[in-house]
């Protein structure tokens, strides 16, 4: 099936004119092009990696000028043996996991109405994906302002609807609701990327598939269960794959809403490393934990796109 | 279609699906509406409670946003010459006057500088690296673009801690030039991956055709190829200027002062007592609305941008 997306990314560029004309003109162009790209990537990418990489194994401080000694694997061994590291890698998978559900949950439901068809669907379809589009940093700032107790719209709305006092919760100063605070403006900001390619997805899927589950007196329930849910699953898994990635590296919107806080709920594994390397400048242990972070998240996406692939298969 | 299509939905089930969705549309766009009315709220407006929907308009955010003010007496107030001018009338209200210009117009000029360039940039080379992918047999092609789009996994700050001790040996720390060249590179995994799907849709014949006219092969690209794919090119400019416009973890731990972008300086904006909310609002409000009409006139290539050309409608 050649409309699938894992297809496409993997997929090798169709046989090119090169075939037929070909010379050494042909291959000096391909180089003078690529080249460039390929260049500037490595010396902004795989030079810091590398950089990364060994200093991860010395106890090199930024903003000292002593001399760096190699200590092996000690700060590995920190990182891993660290309680806050692990409270870290908590608050992320409790952000990563029901940003996603939301997301997948609400993102789904939307296009499956919008791909009813109703007159003007694709205005609010634009209106809707907005907030997809804007600074997080910026945003998240502003949802600070919405979020205060008494003065805030979040919680005058909450109030209208559940008679809860406005001023008697703090979204974002709360231990017990300031994980959610992040989830809620995340899942405001991304279920519109979830709908978009659960729209694609739908749209891909032939109404002759339909018509002839009808002829055979297939129930509208189990027409949605059998048919167009398979046929969905390639891409909704493919937007959570998405997601996933984003929200690992999850960064500038959440330190603008809660900085990590209150205390160390909300620290994701990025604001810690950001604490480690640019704010107690251990910049040989920071080194580590990015390596750990690029493994793990490397790690993961192929584990995933694995089964992804076999999801396709089917 | 004909009316006794199977698959067609119902009225009624068109009816409930609009209404939900539309509802959806009007609880999302609301923050949206929210920070835009903000800016026109009187800092007074802006923290009343129960929040104000309808109010007076001012203009004082927009003035808080582009100005530094000090505070004066009623006394000292008196002895002052009239205020000249229409924004100066409105810092007097307020019991101030304006002492000299805001750090905002100087950062949002370096939001356009940075955001430009590195577009630019990431364009051009991206343009001719998508190029030789789509139309040449280059070695180890698909480890190349994987690669490319590997780059992009990296979480930020990973990336900032050598960038920064990079920078430092450079002289490139807090400077325009740094960032544009870090935004090019971010950039250029998207730049790739979307002109290549692009410029693979453009058939073949066309440049067989220029070819066996006699042009030659970099001819036929610029000639032919290229005006082909400018939508494409077109569209991808536009999300790379997005991204770049956007960015906050590398703006924030890589510039300061002279270089600094939009992004880390509006939270920073801060009134007597706290953030000045309505100069917040207005701030945001000039730095977002350029990126909602970008998306509007967008929004039939949307989707392919956001996932880097894996989905096309």
């Amino acid at each position: 099936m050649s409309g699938n997306p894992i297809d496409r990314i993997a997929q090798a560029t169709p046989p090119g004119v090169a075939k037929r004309v070909r010379g050494l003109s042909d291959r000096a162009i391909a180089w003078l092009f690529v080249g460039p790209s390929v260049v500037l990537l490595l010396a902004v990418n795989i030079f810091p990696l590398i950089w990364t990489i060994n200093l991860s194994f010395t106890n090199f401080k930024a903003n000292r000028n002593r001399d760096v000694d190699y200590i092996g694997l000690r700060n590995y061994e920190r990182i891993l043996t660290d309680s806050d590291t692990w409270l870290s890698m908590q608050a992320t998978a409790h952000f990563l996991f029901w940003t996603i559900f939301f997301q997948v949950l609400i993102g789904f439901a939307l296009a499956y109405l919008i791909n009813k068809k109703f007159k003007g669907n694709d205005l609010w379809t634009t209106i809707i994906v907005l907030p997809m589009m804007l600074s997080p940093a910026v945003v998240g700032n502003f949802w600070t302002f919405l979020y205060q107790p008494q003065i805030g719209l979040f919680n005058y709305v909450v109030q209208f609807f559940t008679g809860i006092d406005a001023s008697s919760f703090s979204m974002i100063g709360s231990v017990s609701l300031a994980p959610w605070s992040i989830v809620i403006v995340d899942t405001w900001m991304w279920t519109p990327f979830v709908m978009l390619i659960c729209l694609a997805g739908l749209r891909s899927i032939p109404d002759s598939i339909y018509e002839a589950a009808e002829c055979d007196r297939a129930s509208k329930w189990r027409q949605f269960w059998t048919l167009t849910v398979p046929m969905v699953l390639p891409f909704l898994m493919l937007a959570v794959l998405f997601r996933g990635i984003e929200n690992f590296k999850m960064f500038d919107l959440v330190v603008q809403l809660t900085g990590g806080g209150p205390g160390s709920i909300t620290t994701l594994t990025s604001i810690d490393l950001k604490r480690e390397a640019f704010e107690k400048w251990r910049t040989g242990y920071a080194s580590a934990y990015a390596v750990i972070l690029f493994v793990t998240v490397f790690g993961l996406a192929s584990i995933y796109v694995k089964a992804l692939n076999k999801v396709k298969e089917r | 279609m004909s009316g006794f299509s199977v698959t067609e939905p119902s009225k009624r089930q068109k009816w409930i699906a609009g209404l939900l969705v539309i509802t959806y549309a009007l609880v999302t766009i609301m923050p949206l509406l929210w920070i835009i009315a903000t800016g026109f709220k009187s800092p007074e407006d802006a923290i009343s409670y129960p929040p104000k929907v309808v109010f007076e308009p001012s203009l004082e955010g927009y003035v808080n946003l582009f100005t530094t003010r000090t505070r004066i007496t009623t006394s000292m107030q008196g002895t002052l010459p009239p205020p000249e001018t229409w924004y100066e009338q409105i810092a007097r209200d307020s019991g101030t006057i304006i002492s000299g210009p805001s750090r905002y117009g100087q950062r949002f000029l370096n939001s356009i500088v940075i955001g430009f360039g590195s577009t630019f940039l990431a364009i051009f080379f991206g343009t001719l690296a998508a190029y030789a992918f789509s139309r040449f047999k280059v070695p180890i092609k698909d480890d190349l673009l994987f690669f490319i789009l590997s780059t992009r996994m990296m979480p930020p700050i990973a990336v900032a801690i050598p960038m920064f001790l990079m920078f430092r040996q450079l002289g490139l720390n807090d400077t325009q030039l740094g960032m544009i060249l870090l935004y090019t590179a971010v950039n250029l995994s998207l730049s790739v991956w979307l002109l290549k799907g692009f410029i693979d849709e453009i058939p073949l014949e066309y440049e067989e055709a220029a070819l066996i006219d006699g042009y030659t092969r970099f001819q036929a690209f610029y000639k032919v190829v290229l005006p082909q794919a400018a939508t494409g090119i077109a569209s991808t400019a536009i999300f790379c200027l997005i991204f770049a416009w956007n960015e906050y973890a590398f703006a924030v731990l890589l510039t300061s002062g002279s270089a600094q972008t939009a992004p880390p300086f509006i939270p920073t904006i801060i009134g007597v007592g706290g953030q000045d909310w309505p100069a917040v609002a207005a701030g945001a409000t000039i730095f977002l609305i350029p990126v909602m009409i970008f998306t509007i006139l967008l929004r039939k290539h949307l989707l392919r941008g956001i996932t880097f050309g894996a989905v096309r409608k």
